[in-house]
């Protein structure tokens, strides 16, 4: 696309222009976007753009606890500076996404960015950041095209995984693994929920199953009896409800009280993979399905991981399911800063954007907690292994009440 | 000239009548497929009319609540559904250690009686706070004025409580006497559908013989019909207005006792929904009118519950509950087109606005 | 003598009783916002640096309120009862939050508020522990209702610049980040100026000694300045001649001008960007300003317009949905979006027309609420998106000048970087200088007469004349016309529409900015939107305390101002009718308004 080579042509020059009238020490930058330069004793900012008020905000503060972790881990510094972590609530909305990112993008010390949570913010609010040359890195945007080769945007990369891949996971497991042949979907109107159920949906009819409901109900709706006496009426196997914990628990506990429905499956997705959704639930989540990423193929790691993130901020469980990819995230663009940083003999940091973008690229083989992260030329750097998790007995149930959720997977995907 | 209810009708009457016609003869088209094509068992229509008739009770009570306030001082009240979730939220941690020790089964009136106390303390404090420092400096600035403040209030009190209990969901125990259900032909009522239907009968009731027999009562009518005669009266005006709220907050309150053993969930925004149905309920029945308020509760709960599988499943709209505040909304203005005052018409003659 | 002595003895119990009450409601503010979670989260900045923390800061300005309120309240004249009742006030509402404290120590109260940490403990005692620190809180708060009280007693030649110098700092403070931000993002000549000096005023966390004093006494002094120069004009009584005053004028208008035009570039990215939003509720206000404010019709679901001129201009124009005719220019599809919009307006206003008040309000927040369910709805995915939105809907570009990033040189100013948010920015000055001028001719037309006749009482409004249907209808399609505008550029900003943006939040929040700014006034709006607008994205940082502070901020105006920031000159008589005419005031002429 032409436009691009404009756009980068015009950031050469502006960053030439820049570094000559900013009074900056006499580095000569070769960066084709620019440099940020850290003098001895400043930190490298890194900021993040993650929903941290309103109705998501345990997503948001989830995330920020992960990648808060993984500066620890690295003793709050790097390459002898401290780091300095801070951002903007993002909203999860576009609206919101643009707010954070322009006020992100008006920071010339900011490095790179963690985030966005949910994918409506990052569609107007990546090219705002990529604009200024910053990377961006998201633990948890699943939306499909995020990543499409002809709407994406070159800064950005994703530790999380794509909502295709869940949801054919999950009707997989549905249709071959547990036999299912009718099933019903059921989602909240939201973009993550309703691409999830549908991609379900389309994989379970392709796979030679029979879609008996796609229902929907709103966030806030308290009664879900009637939404699910609809779906009752097809007499499906088995309901997937990939959607969040408010609306999950009051399904889920509801769930038996719907005649026709005494025997259905329940199944849900990673948003209610958590001790929250089976306390809203209660008694009755004994034999839900989840399909979630496989935190058992997680690397050795993620144990410490969750054992730190409960004592740190004093919770009996996590929050969210994209604490680990967060800190992932991180210490991928840790790692490419290290690669391409530029150390003057005072000890001051140039780092050049381009060239860490492209380092971020290149990642390959990646060892982080979630897996081998190899970044795509589309920017997904994720290693997706689905699985899917069962709560089989009250055992079960007590300890996820207690904080943590089963362990082992009852079924994985295979690479 | 044709004439209608002793008014000119004019191009805008027809189009009107069109719209309104047009509802109609959709629902009835829907309502009709869907019920030649069989889906649905009787049992279900009938699962589906009592889950109707809870969720309506709920939105009654808190339909009450505004009513009460809208009949005396003429004003939307959009604070209401922080007083509906400051109680059961307080109240949710006596709950949890209730539940957590044992006590709620064991002594299950003692515990349910004092979490309900606790709530409605809660919803009534909040209520009378709000009218002293909010409301009561506005009584006599324009209408919108205190729309605004109780907007702000709205705001002001949910993330108050958000700071002070977290944005958390909190989950109420399991009671285990209210487990279950019973079997009534081919009825299939849950206890807690039981016992949230009663309790609302009752404190509907309650509230009607209140206003209606006791001096109270009598004199927030006066002040509700003009506040300046009944001041001249000897009534307090001041003390009947905290009143007014006081008793808007504690129904409030339980409803909100009664929403959080029903649905379990609370936490800081879980008002906002509720109070908008349940505004839009006592729009519905006429606003200012007790008995009209209950009316049309039920009826919007009905309409949620099978208004999305009876119209809309017929007519082939894939998934109907998406739509069903679509239903309730389109209804409330099939209903206000014909009965322009709503269903049971304002107490007071028409008021100009 | 013997009545002054009683007096001053009255006075004296006045004031300690209203110290007494309000330093309890203090002391529970206190509480309150230590409960909320603002000290732990406050803790991390500094106002002055290494000094004062942001924390106790807030805490300070609590008891400095709260004893200022408790001196005015009890109306007392004595220096020494002013100092009592400052005193007291303090030391009630320390010791309240000593209480706190000291409850906190023994009872683990985080189980139930959330904030309730040693953390907070230790930072109200500043880490002395229970029975040092106990002592601090009341000391400062002490502190901080004497010095109410001499802010009461000095002269008001002094108290005002030293508010003002005082008010500068902790705004300087607690807004640090955004103004080195804006500095960072001015024009290269400005930044050159602008960063020594954020560099002298900010060190690290918060200001530095120095700089905030020297910004004190620049500002204080100016103001003291000032105000020497006024009293002194006013004595002169000489007037300037009507030339000169006409010079002056025409010089003022074309400065303005001049600023608007330079505004988003003096200010950088990130003021742009809230700059248009300020725009986008700007005609948003007008609108639904002609639907309530001139024409007296509630209406709540004023976001159906906005999303409805949004979603046209997303449907035409995006590839993303698959249909066969893609208009590409965003100009283009304009006018279609106007006119949809204009239909609905139409549309929703036939079967309200017979409606009252509270009627009218519901149903038209009902309407708000079908569209934005039909817009995330399944059933019209396939035409509007669903819940995935829209993407990719077009810019508007005029022909070869190109939304987008732009690297150009102005004289004086030196390089500048022009972003989209610049552009929409002159767009959005564009359509407000439109909006407000057709607004102003609307006013004063006879349709604009007519509206008000409407909306002060329907039936005499009938009675003499005026087709209501016709009225209202044109009400409803003007105000509609303005949101579907909002909506278009709205849309073509953000590239992308979902459904979950047009919620019902946004109808309140556009009421609230033309009452805060002044029903049915037009430069009210204005105010408005950059006070309810504009401001709450200043304070962005303080995420969790922003609703919180703008539900308390809209309450507060209502009670203090409730007629708007610059109200229409009868609301003004309308509502402080009494006091008018209790000071004696002629009526002002309401031949303008």
């Amino acid at each position: 696309m032409n436009r691009k080579w404009i756009v980068l042509g015009v950031l050469a020059l502006s960053g030439l222009v820049l570094a000559a009238c900013g009074g900056a020490p006499a580095y000569d930058c070769t960066d084709a976007i620019g440099c940020v330069n850290i003098a001895p004793g400043d930190p490298i900012h890194i900021a993040y753009a993650f929903v941290t008020s309103g109705a998501n905000s345990t997503l948001g503060l989830d995330t920020k606890y992960g990648a808060e972790l993984a500066i620890d881990d690295k003793g709050g510094e790097l390459l002898g500076h401290p780091i300095k972590f801070d951002g903007q609530d993002s909203g999860c909305s576009a609206e919101g996404g643009t707010a954070a990112a322009t006020k992100l993008a008006a920071d010339s010390t900011i490095v790179a960015v963690i985030g966005t949570n949910c994918s409506s913010e990052a569609v107007p609010g990546v090219p705002i950041l990529w604009d200024a040359g910053i990377s961006v890195v998201s633990p948890s945007n699943t939306a499909p095209y995020l990543t499409d080769p002809n709407l994406r945007v070159l800064g950005y990369f994703r530790t999380a995984h794509n909502d295709t891949v869940q949801g054919a996971a999950a009707a997989h497991y549905v249709f071959e693994e547990l036999g299912v042949t009718k099933a019903a979907a059921m989602h909240d109107g939201g973009p993550y929920t309703e691409a999830l159920a549908n991609v379900f949906a389309q994989n379970f009819q392709g796979l030679g199953g029979t879609i008996t409901a796609v229902e929907a109900v709103s966030p806030g709706d308290t009664d879900m009896k009637p939404a699910l006496t609809r779906v009752a009426a097809g007499n499906p196997e088995l309901v997937y409800f990939p959607v969040f914990v408010a609306e999950g628990g009051f399904i889920c506990a509801q769930f038996r009280d719907v005649p026709g429905l005494e025997n259905t499956l329940m199944m849900g997705a990673d948003g209610i993979f958590t001790p929250d959704f089976v306390k809203a639930c209660g008694a009755n989540v004994i034999g839900m399905h989840w399909s979630s990423p496989d935190f058992s193929a997680f690397g050795s790691g993620y144990a410490d991981l969750v054992e730190k993130y409960k004592t740190k901020y004093n919770v009996t469980g996590t929050l969210a399911p994209f604490h680990a990819h967060s800190y992932d995230a991180f210490n991928i663009i840790a790692a490419a800063i290290e690669k391409v940083a530029v150390v003057d003999s005072d000890g001051t940091v140039h780092i050049g954007r381009q060239a860490l973008r492209d380092a971020i690229q290149a990642t390959t083989d990646f060892k982080g907690v979630t897996g081998n992260l190899t970044c795509s030329e589309n920017g997904d750097c994720a290693d997706p292994k689905l699985a899917v998790y069962e709560m089989k007995d009250q055992a079960e149930f007590d300890a996820a009440v207690a904080g943590t959720m089963p362990k082992v997977p009852v079924w994985k995907q295979a690479e | 000239m044709i004439k209608f209810r002793g008014r000119r009708l004019e191009l805008t009457d027809f189009m009107m009548f069109f719209i309104g016609g047009s509802i109609v003869i959709l629902v009835v088209v829907g309502s009709a497929s869907t019920l030649v094509a069989g889906k649905y068992t009787a049992r279900q229509w009938i699962d589906l009319i009592v889950y109707g008739i809870t969720l309506g009770s709920i939105y009654a009570l808190i339909a009450l609540g505004y009513t009460l306030v809208y009949g005396i001082l003429r004003m939307i009240n959009f604070a209401h559904s922080e007083v509906f979730m400051a109680g059961p939220f307080t109240a949710y941690f006596l709950a949890d250690a209730l539940g957590k020790s044992g006590f709620l089964d064991r002594y299950l009136v003692v515990s349910l009686i004092s979490i309900l106390l606790l709530s409605v303390a809660v919803s009534m404090t909040v209520a009378v706070l709000l009218e002293r420092i909010a409301y009561r400096p506005l009584r006599f600035a324009p209408r919108l004025v205190p729309l605004i403040t109780a907007v702000g209030a709205s705001f002001f009190l949910q993330y108050f409580f958000r700071g002070l209990y977290g944005p958390n969901i909190k989950v109420y125990p399991e009671v285990e006497a209210l487990k279950g259900g019973l079997e009534i032909g081919a009825f299939n009522i849950t206890n807690i559908q039981i016992v949230v239907i009663l309790a609302a009968a009752l404190m509907m009731a309650g509230q009607t013989v209140f206003i209606q027999r006791t001096r109270i009562g009598k004199a927030m009518r006066a002040v509700s019909e003009d506040k300046q005669v009944a001041a001249l009266m000897g009534i307090n005006v001041d003390r009947i207005i905290m009143y007014t709220f006081m008793i808007g907050g504690a129904l409030a309150g339980a409803a909100g006792v009664l929403y959080a053993l029903m649905f379990k969930q609370v936490y800081y925004i879980m008002g906002f929904i509720p109070s908008i149905k349940a505004f839009t309920a006592a729009v519905l029945g006429g606003i200012g009118n007790v008995p009209g308020a209950m009316l049309g509760g039920l009826f919007l709960g009905l309409a949620e519950s099978v208004g999305p599988n009876l119209f809309l499943d017929g007519l082939g709209i894939p998934a109907p509950y998406q739509l069903k505040d679509a239903i309730s909304f389109t209804l409330l203005v099939l209903v206000l087109i014909f009965r322009p005052s709503g269903i049971l018409g304002e107490r007071l003659a028409e008021a100009k606005s | 003598m013997q009545t002054s002595l009683a007096s001053s003895k009255t006075s004296l119990r006045a004031g300690l009783e209203s110290g007494l009450r309000f330093g309890l409601i203090g002391g529970l503010v206190a509480i309150a916002i230590a409960l909320q979670g603002m000290i732990q989260a406050f803790s991390v900045r500094d106002i002055l640096s290494g000094i004062l923390s942001m924390s106790q800061s807030v805490l300070l300005l609590a008891y400095f309120a709260m004893a200022y309120l408790a001196i005015r309240r009890a109306d007392a004249s004595e220096p020494s009862s002013m100092l009592a009742a400052g005193a007291l006030c303090g030391l009630v509402a320390g010791l309240l939050l000593d209480l706190l404290i000291w409850v906190g120590g023994f009872v683990e109260l985080g189980s139930v508020f959330i904030n309730a940490t040693p953390q907070l403990y230790d930072l109200l005692t500043f880490n002395q522990g229970l029975a040092v620190g106990s002592l601090i809180q009341p000391l400062l708060a002490v502190g901080a209702g004497l010095a109410a009280a001499v802010m009461q007693l000095i002269p008001p030649r002094v108290r005002r610049p030293l508010s003002v110098g005082l008010t500068t700092i902790i705004a300087l403070g607690f807004f640090q980040d955004w103004t080195v931000r804006t500095v960072d993002n001015t024009p290269a000549t400005l930044r050159f100026l602008l960063r020594p000096v954020s560099g002298v005023l900010y060190a690290g966390n918060g200001m530095s000694l120095a700089g905030a004093g020297v910004a004190f006494l620049l500002v204080a002094g100016l103001n003291f300045l000032s105000g020497r120069r006024r009293r002194a004009a006013s004595n002169a009584a000489s007037k300037p001649s009507p030339a000169r005053a006409r010079v002056r004028r025409t010089a003022g208008i074309a400065g303005i001008i001049l600023l608007l035009l330079l505004l988003p570039i003096l200010l950088g990215i990130e003021n742009s960007e809230i700059l248009d939003n300020v725009g986008m509720f700007i005609i948003m206000g007008l609108g639904l300003n002609i639907v309530v404010g001139f024409a007296g019709l509630l209406d709540l679901g004023y976001v159906a317009f906005f999303a409805i001129g949004a979603y046209t201009v997303g449907v035409l124009t995006s590839p993303e949905l698959g249909r066969a005719v893609i208009i590409q220019n965003w100009w283009v599809a304009l006018p279609f979006s106007l006119i949809a919009v204009v239909l609905a307006g139409v549309l929703l206003g036939v079967p309200v027309l017979r409606m009252r008040g509270d009627y009218l309000a519901i149903v038209t927040l009902g309407f708000g609420e079908i569209i934005r369910l039909l817009a995330g709805s399944d059933l019209l995915k396939s035409y509007l998106g669903g819940a995935q939105g829209t993407r990719s809907i077009a810019r508007p570009d005029i022909g070869p000048i190109q939304f987008g990033l732009h690297e150009i040189h102005l004289p004086l100013l030196g390089a500048v970087r022009l972003q989209f948010q610049h552009e929409f920015y002159y767009l959005f000055l564009v359509g407000c200088v439109l909006t407000i001028f057709i607004a102003v001719r609307l006013k004063n037309s006879r349709l604009g007469r007519a509206w008000m006749a409407v909306r002060e009482d329907e039936d005499v409004a009938q009675a003499m004349g005026i087709n209501l249907v016709a009225t209202k209808l044109l009400a409803f399609a003007m105000g509609a016309l303005f949101g579907g505008l909002a909506g278009a550029i709205y849309a073509s900003k953000l590239g992308s529409i979902f459904p979950s943006s047009f919620n019902f939040l946004i109808s309140i929040n556009v009421l609230a900015v033309i009452i805060v700014g002044g029903m049915g006034s037009i430069p009210g709006v204005v105010v408005g939107a950059l006070a309810l607008v504009g401001l709450p994205e200043l304070t962005r940082e303080f995420a969790d305390f922003r609703y919180l502070l703008y539900g308390a901020v809209l309450v507060m105006m209502m009670l203090t101002r409730p007629e708007g920031l610059w109200p229409e000159a009868r609301r003004r008589l309308e509502l402080h009718e009494e006091e008018l005419l209790s000071e004696g005031t002629p009526a002002p002429a309401l031949a303008e308004s």
